[in-house]
């Protein structure tokens, strides 16, 4: 990515900003597409899982730059998988603690938060070889990305599958809820929607920086 | 962290053997790891006691209308046992103020679209039917198989759910079952949520397994159920 290896990158306010529009880890990298399509039929399953997902990544981010200097780099995926594990029980814990209804509602996604390649990405690509404060961060604002996306997802399946918001009812009585928006097809769907959204700006804004360019040239 | 700059299958020399840096952090990450999940174990497991606790009270309450205290008996082949004989199963009487037995929830668990759902049913021994049940664990599909959980059309097959006795008293006269949605015809069928069938046929399963073993248990030693309101209130027999 936008990041060289072996470079420190110094603080700027792009570090947390990247993970919510440039390098968005679902919209722009595509990672994670488990979680992504899987629990984001309900918009408060969504942010449960965002913030969740935010933990563990910000979590370990932070520890694995801390003693990035101490792991050889032949047992390198093998320790961020422990690191990961063990934060991700930590969330599985302390979710049931807060709440037994959510936590059945999230059913075995919280575990699976282990095998999620947004962490797991951002532990080789960033964590690894940057500093602590930038990798905290980046990592935040990664999160913020990830739960961003989710409930861009969360909130239009669950007003057109459900017709309601976070369970309040938003649409007409008489709106009959388009039942495959909840179901793994609309995933895909929405996904869809979102990515070619999310394309046509980035493509209109590269263009119209190139047509700017090419006027201050000819000018 | 700056790479080395090695190429693979030529380690440089460093003056430890890379094997036992590799041993050393793995052991130390996994030791601080285990330490990690040590601790918050111990500070949330009272936290998800008293959570199981308070689901499983709100739901022995919420399946047997009218019912004000609980107390927890195990019912076998042999009547009323104590609690932890491992011959019977664990029910929870309920009763009412004046003391008078106003049901009994069980637990009852099938196999469903993902997983067992699990969950816990009231049975009413004066119109030996089922009076509500509450799902206490399960991993349907959000959006579909969970609406047996909370779906007021479904939840309304348990209101009077007919779980009577055949004349031999040693199985229930109709077997409980799920039929396709709109075509709940009697009293013992269950109408399933249409877009969910395999869950709703697993509630019903799990009632119907239970109920058969139950229910003529429950009808033979009623009067020592009955009799089991002295044994203590809400807390129960701990």
């Amino acid at each position: 990515m936008a990041t060289l290896p072996n470079q420190q990158e110094k603080l700027s306010l792009d570090t947390f900003l990247r993970g919510l529009w440039e390098e968005n880890p679902v919209f722009v990298m595509l990672l994670g597409m488990c979680p992504v399509l899987a629990v984001t039929n309900s918009t408060m399953n969504a942010i449960a899982m965002g913030l969740a997902t935010t933990f563990v990544l910000v979590a370990s981010s932070t520890l694995i730059s801390l003693i990035r200097k101490l792991i050889p780099k032949q047992v390198r995926i093998a320790s961020y998988i422990v690191i990961i594990a063990s934060f991700v029980t930590v969330v599985d814990y302390v979710i049931q603690a807060i709440s037994l209804d959510l936590y059945n509602a999230l059913g075995a996604f919280i575990q699976l938060i282990v095998a999620n390649c947004v962490i797991l990405g951002r532990a080789e690509a960033y964590a690894s070889k940057q500093r602590l404060h930038t990798t905290f961060i980046n990592s935040l604002g990664m999160g913020a990305g990830f739960t961003l996306a989710l409930l861009a997802l969360g909130t239009v399946r669950e007003v057109l599958g459900n017709g309601t918001l976070l369970g309040l009812q938003v649409m007409p009585t008489n709106f009959e809820p388009w039942v495959v928006m909840i179901l793994p097809p609309g995933g895909f769907f929405v996904l869809g929607a979102w990515l070619l959204l999310f394309a046509y700006v980035r493509r209109r804004r590269e263009l119209r920086l190139l047509e700017q360019e090419g006027a201050s040239g000819a000018a | 962290m700056s790479t080395p700059t090695s190429t693979p299958g030529h380690p440089t020399a460093t003056p430890q053997t890379p094997g036992f840096r590799m041993i050393r952090t793995l052991g130390g990450i996994a030791m601080l790891a285990g330490l990690l999940v040590v601790v918050v174990f111990q500070w949330t497991a009272p936290y998800i006691a008293e959570n199981q606790r308070i689901a499983i009270e709100k739901a022995v309450f919420q399946v047997v209308p009218g019912a004000s205290q609980r107390v927890d008996v195990v019912l076998g082949e042999a009547g009323v046992l104590a609690v932890g004989d491992a011959a019977g199963e664990t029910v929870y009487a309920a009763f009412d103020d004046q003391g008078e037995l106003r049901g009994l929830a069980v637990a009852a668990g099938a196999q469903g679209y993902q997983d067992i759902v699990k969950l816990l049913y009231g049975y009413d021994p004066s119109c030996q039917c089922v009076r509500g049940i509450k799902i206490l664990k399960m991993t349907e599909t959000p959006g579909l198989g969970d609406k047996v959980a909370f779906d007021p059309a479904f939840l309304d097959n348990f209101v009077a759910l007919d779980a009577s006795l055949n004349p031999a008293g040693d199985a229930l006269a109709n077997p409980i079952k799920a039929v396709k949605h709109g075509h709940k015809q009697h009293d013992w069928e269950v109408d399933a949520i249409s877009g969910a069938t395999i869950s709703s046929v697993a509630v019903a399963n799990a009632i119907d397994r239970s109920m058969q073993r139950m229910a003529p248990l429950i009808q033979r030693h009623l009067a020592a159920l009955r009799d089991t309101a002295a044994l203590g209130n809400s807390g129960g027999v701990e």
